[in-house]
């Protein structure tokens, strides 16, 4: 099927008819024989005949095995054991001459020496391995049956990682070389193994290594992609952080509750603007530096007279069945306000006695931290009492006259993990990003791997440095090499676009007057009632995705309208949001929406002038929960009830999964493609108690 | 570069079904249902699945079916194996016939496959590789009946084969390769286990599978080749990261690979065509949104509206 020319139809010849006629009776022999159980040397030979015409009838390698395991029954004598191998081994390499990547022939080698018959005559199976590597080195079967027979010969990692080293050597352009390497050293390493112990010496030597390859064909993308791997050992943290919370360390909250308990606000002292807390609960969010697992009432303790720590669940905030997040959450319920008197309660937060927190690397979280917050309960009633409930809170502006009150507070007090440490065992790490830094700046400028990898040691460098700084010294570097990058390989613009997405949000959010700059050139924004805590607008900025979500945990009202955003994915983390704007953007399926559930305080959304509906091809179809991905949980039972009720579901399930999770109280849809009445007439159904603007 | 031949593809897909006595389709005989499940959705894709007698490829599909195993063969007299079970399937879930299957003995085949590890063998003889494990999975859901097996370690099986280049292989330590990205990519979305994918690691891997000319490779350093249009493509719509790599010029190397004067496409431009890449080419276009062409689910590779009917219709 590859790499045949193209001729012209023709009339069958008379020698490819006879060609023809040989294979079909060739192969009514075989099934003839296969059904009727004839095992006889003339059968048998006529399966050879077949298989070297064509390795890749699979019914004729199981007939094959059957009697093989036939004749094995009637041999008396090793002599004849040995010659039953040896033929069917011949008859396999007769095959791999024919098709050198024949599932079928592979597997029937690796079958006949498991049948543990005969001692494997190792000599000539390596032999068989080096001629079919030289004739394609990359040839994956044959990588894949040296594993096996290594295995079966118990020859050691370390030799095999030697094997690599020769074929890289012969051909630094050997990705399958350089694949096994990475694999056999990622395992010698973890393992601690001889000789593998000092992982930095190790690391060294081989980024010594794929600098020889890297200097010598920068265009080959072998080598990138194990650098690429070296750099992901360098960088990843070795352990477990807590970068940051909400509430943070040293703040003081007032919680007002308005007499029927809907609505509660929490704002914070000594200023004077306000948290909605619309379901009465109080979330407690942690974020780490890495996804972990093991967060639950004994690796965190919260400490305060409102709830016992003991009944408090801890829940990843991921919208995947993942028991591993970045953030996590905590809801306290809001005490009965009528039995709690005017005095401060302190909530006092610790993190890591027990050594539960790991991450998928094995990291752990191992420097027990301490933070801790006050709350107080106002007595006094609604100081805006004509704000009944959240939905009359805000009006999208599109004017762009009116600009929101905010008390010009921005919540940086990140919490600081324990600083030396993080430094010591960081060192080595830092000096061998420098160096890369230095080297790769020297290399030919137009190698979009260069620049690529370049981007990656800035951001690497940034990503240490922030622990003890928050500041971003490579912002300017990379983006301009992001832009050189879209400009000289614009196949893989989108690319780019996402990576730089990343690094503006993060320069935008560094600190408070990068962020407060950004948001007073409101050109687009909300007007407000009450005077908010925690809004943003982080508007016109090309972003395609959105990043640096650690530092946004406190933000209730996002303005990210004028964007190019196509993804919504991290925007979970941000447990307070009330209000999101996401008019004129790129969103495309209401799936890429998945994300909002998980915001139980989000009520209004404008997702107008977006691209939903328009694309047949969703992109986010399996990053949702529904039947298709059998992650239904309550969708099966929903499906049919709305089935049930001879609704549209075909068309419209990624609307009833996401609306009727959602607790929207204002909706603006307007300028989507899926914005019809049938639309509407479902968000009524399936949303009733929300505004469809 | 102009327009996609649908006229001449459906044409070519019908006269390859004719052509059974050739040297050519004799060599690809035993994996005939494989190539009825290629080019009748690809005929559905091209909106002229009513070109073929449906009836006659059903009674055909059903002949293959091994009664004792519960496995469909490759064609009438072969032996069963799970990757032909899954094409039997998908053909007669595309004529919305799958009620003729006995669903209980089909399922119970493909269950009995799976291996204490979570792994899945390909048939009776013990092969494993993370392609069936992608058959067994797909297959079993559009029955209705991943009950039947031990998901979680069937994902976990998959999970130990990704590497450090965020792709898959097709054992524990096997190379990263974009056709088995796909079955493990495919297999992960339908069994709800996506989260498993570092979708940027594996995403910039798969987006520097396009070359110079437009096209994709299925690996590092080998030229392009239409059918990796589908494997690569697929994945990337699954993680959400097709807009990495540049559609038209893709769709310009899809359309440079047809064989205008007779039809069907080819691996490269100028090769033989087949009714493999033929298939790929066209569904690699539907995934682009090709105008004219059904659009097709990237994870069951059947059009969307199939998928949407085994899952969101009243049975
Ligand atoms: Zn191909």
């Amino acid at each position: 099927m590859h790499g045949r020319p193209r001729q012209p139809p023709q009339a069958e010849d008379a020698a490819s008819a006879s060609k023809a006629s040989n294979l079909r009776e060739l192969q009514s022999k075989l099934l003839h024989n296969h059904h009727q159980r004839i095992y006889s040397q003339e059968a048998i030979d006529a399966s050879s005949k077949l298989l070297d015409i064509n390795p890749e009838i699979l019914t004729a390698w199981n007939y094959r095995k059957l009697a093989f395991q036939h004749n094995l029954q009637e041999a008396s004598d090793p002599p004849h054991f040995k010659s039953l191998v040896n033929d069917e081994l011949r008859v396999v390499e007769m095959a791999l001459r024919r098709n050198p990547k024949s599932y079928g022939a592979w597997y029937h080698r690796k079958w006949v020496l498991s049948q543990g018959l005969l001692e494997v005559d190792f000599d000539r199976e390596f032999y068989l391995l080096d001629q079919l590597l030289k004739v394609d080195a990359r040839n994956f079967h044959g990588w894949s049956y040296r594993r096996f027979v290594a295995k079966m010969k118990d020859v050691s990692e370390v030799e095999e990682l030697k094997f690599t080293m020769d074929m890289i050597d012969s051909n630094f352009s050997n990705y399958s070389a350089w694949h096994n390497r990475s694999a056999l050293l990622s395992h010698l390493l973890s393992k601690k193994a001889h000789g593998f112990d000092e992982r930095e010496k190790i690391l060294a030597e081989e980024y010594d290594l794929v600098r020889q390859a890297l200097f010598t064909d920068p265009s080959d993308q072998s080598g990138w992609f194990y650098h690429l791997w070296l750099l992901d050992q360098t960088v990843t943290p070795d352990e477990v952080l807590l970068i940051s919370s909400w509430p943070f360390d040293g703040s003081n909250w007032c919680i007002t509750v308005d007499e029927d308990k809907v609505h509660c606000k929490v704002s914070q002292l000594p200023c004077s603007s306000y948290y909605f807390l619309n379901s009465g609960k109080l979330p407690i969010v942690l974020y780490f530096n890495q996804p972990v697992k093991g967060v639950h009432s004994s690796s965190v303790i919260v400490n305060s007279v409102f709830v016992k720590n003991e009944d408090l669940i801890w829940r990843p905030v991921t919208p995947t069945k993942s028991e591993q997040a970045a953030c996590w959450v905590v809801y306290i319920g809001i005490p009965d306000f009528q039995k709690i008197d005017t005095k401060v309660y302190a909530v006092e937060i610790n993190i890591g006695h027990s050594k539960d927190i790991i991450s998928s690397n094995g990291s752990v979280f191992s420097h027990p931290l301490q933070f801790r917050f006050n709350l107080s309960f106002n007595s006094i009633s609604l100081e805006h009492a004509e704000v009944e409930s959240i939905d009359e809170l805000f009006v999208w502006n599109d004017s762009g006259s009116s600009v929101a009150e905010h008390c010009g507070f921005f919540p940086f007090n990140r919490v600081n993990a324990s600083e030396d440490h993080t430094l010591k065992s960081s060192k080595w790490n830092l000096e061998t990003i420098s160096y890369e830094i230095d080297l790769f700046k020297e290399l030919e400028e137009n190698c979009k791997f260069v620049k690529l990898t370049l981007a990656r040691l800035f951001l690497a460098q940034d990503a240490m440095m922030s622990y003890k700084t928050c500041s971003l010294i490579h912002s300017r570097d990379v983006l301009r090499l992001f832009d050189d990058l879209i400009r000289l390989d614009p196949m893989h613009a989108g690319y780019y676009e996402d990576e730089r997405s990343i690094v503006v949000v993060n320069q935008v959010t560094s600190d408070e007057q990068s962020l407060m700059s950004q948001n007073s050139h409101s050109s687009n924004y909300f007007s407000s009632k009450l005077p908010l805590n925690g809004c943003i607008q982080l508007t016109n900025l090309s972003l395609t995705r959105i990043g640096s979500v650690d530092r946004l945990l406190w933000v209730q009202v996002l303005d990210l309208s004028h964007n190019k955003l196509h993804s919504l994915a991290g925007i979970e983390a941000l447990q307070l949001l009330t209000c999101l704007n996401l008019r004129n953007n790129q969103i495309n399926s209401l799936t890429a929406l998945e994300p909002l559930k998980l915001l139980s305080f989000l009520r209004v959304l404008d997702l107008s002038f977006n691209k939903i509906g328009a694309h047949p091809v969703d992109t986010t179809r399996y990053l949702c929960h529904s039947p298709l991905s059998h992650s239904i949980f309550g969708a099966k039972k929903c499906i049919e009830d709305y089935l049930e009720a001879n609704i549209n579901v075909t068309d419209h399930w990624e609307a009833i999964l996401l609306f009727r999770e959602l607790r929207l109280k204002q909706l603006e849809v307007k300028g989507n493609v899926v914005a019809d009445e049938n639309f509407r007439d479902l968000f009524a159904k399936v949303a009733s108690h929300a505004d469809l603007a | 570069m102009g327009d996609l031949e649908v006229h001449k593809h459906v044409q070519y897909i019908i006269s390859v079904e004719k052509k059974k006595e050739s040297f050519e389709a004799l060599v690809m005989e035993h994996l005939r249902m494989n190539g009825a499940y290629w080019g009748l959705t690809t005929l559905d894709l091209l909106q002229n699945i009513t070109a073929v007698d449906q009836e006659e490829v059903i009674s055909w599909v059903m002949s293959c079916w091994d009664q004792d195993s519960g496995g469909f063969t490759g064609t009438v007299g072969h032996d069963p194996h799970v990757h032909y079970t899954l094409s039997a399937v998908q053909i007669l879930a595309l004529f919305d016939r799958l009620d003729i299957l006995d669903k209980d003995k089909v399922s119970s085949y493909i269950a009995r496959l799976q291996n204490e590890d979570g792994s899945f063998s390909g048939d009776i003889w013990g092969e494993i590789d993370t392609r069936f494990s992608y058959c067994a999975i797909c297959c079993l859901s559009i029955l209705h009946c991943l009950d039947k097996i031990n998901v979680e370690k069937a994902v976990n099986y998959i999970v130990s084969c990704k590497n450090l280049d965020g792709g898959f292989g097709c054992t524990a330590g096997g190379e990263s390769h974009a056709g088995q990205i796909f079955c493990c990519v495919g297999a992960l979305s339908i069994a709800g286990a996506l989260h498993h994918v570092d979708r940027d690691l594996l995403g910039w891997w798969l987006c520097e599978r396009q070359c110079k000319d437009g096209g994709l490779n299925g690996r590092p350093e080998k030229l392009a080749d239409v059918c990796y249009s589908w494997w690569v493509l697929s994945s990337l719509v699954m993680i959400d990261r097709v807009h990495w790599i540049d559609k038209t010029k893709l769709a310009m190397y899809i359309l440079s690979c047809q064989d205008r004067e007779n039809g069907g496409i080819s691996d490269r431009p100028d090769n033989a065509v087949d009714v493999f890449h033929t298939y790929f080419g066209v569904a690699g276009l539907s995934l682009m949104e090709y105008p004219g062409l059904k659009s097709i689910d990237p994870a069951f590779a059947l059009p969307v509206d199939v998928v949407n009917r085994i899952f969101f219709k009243k049975p």
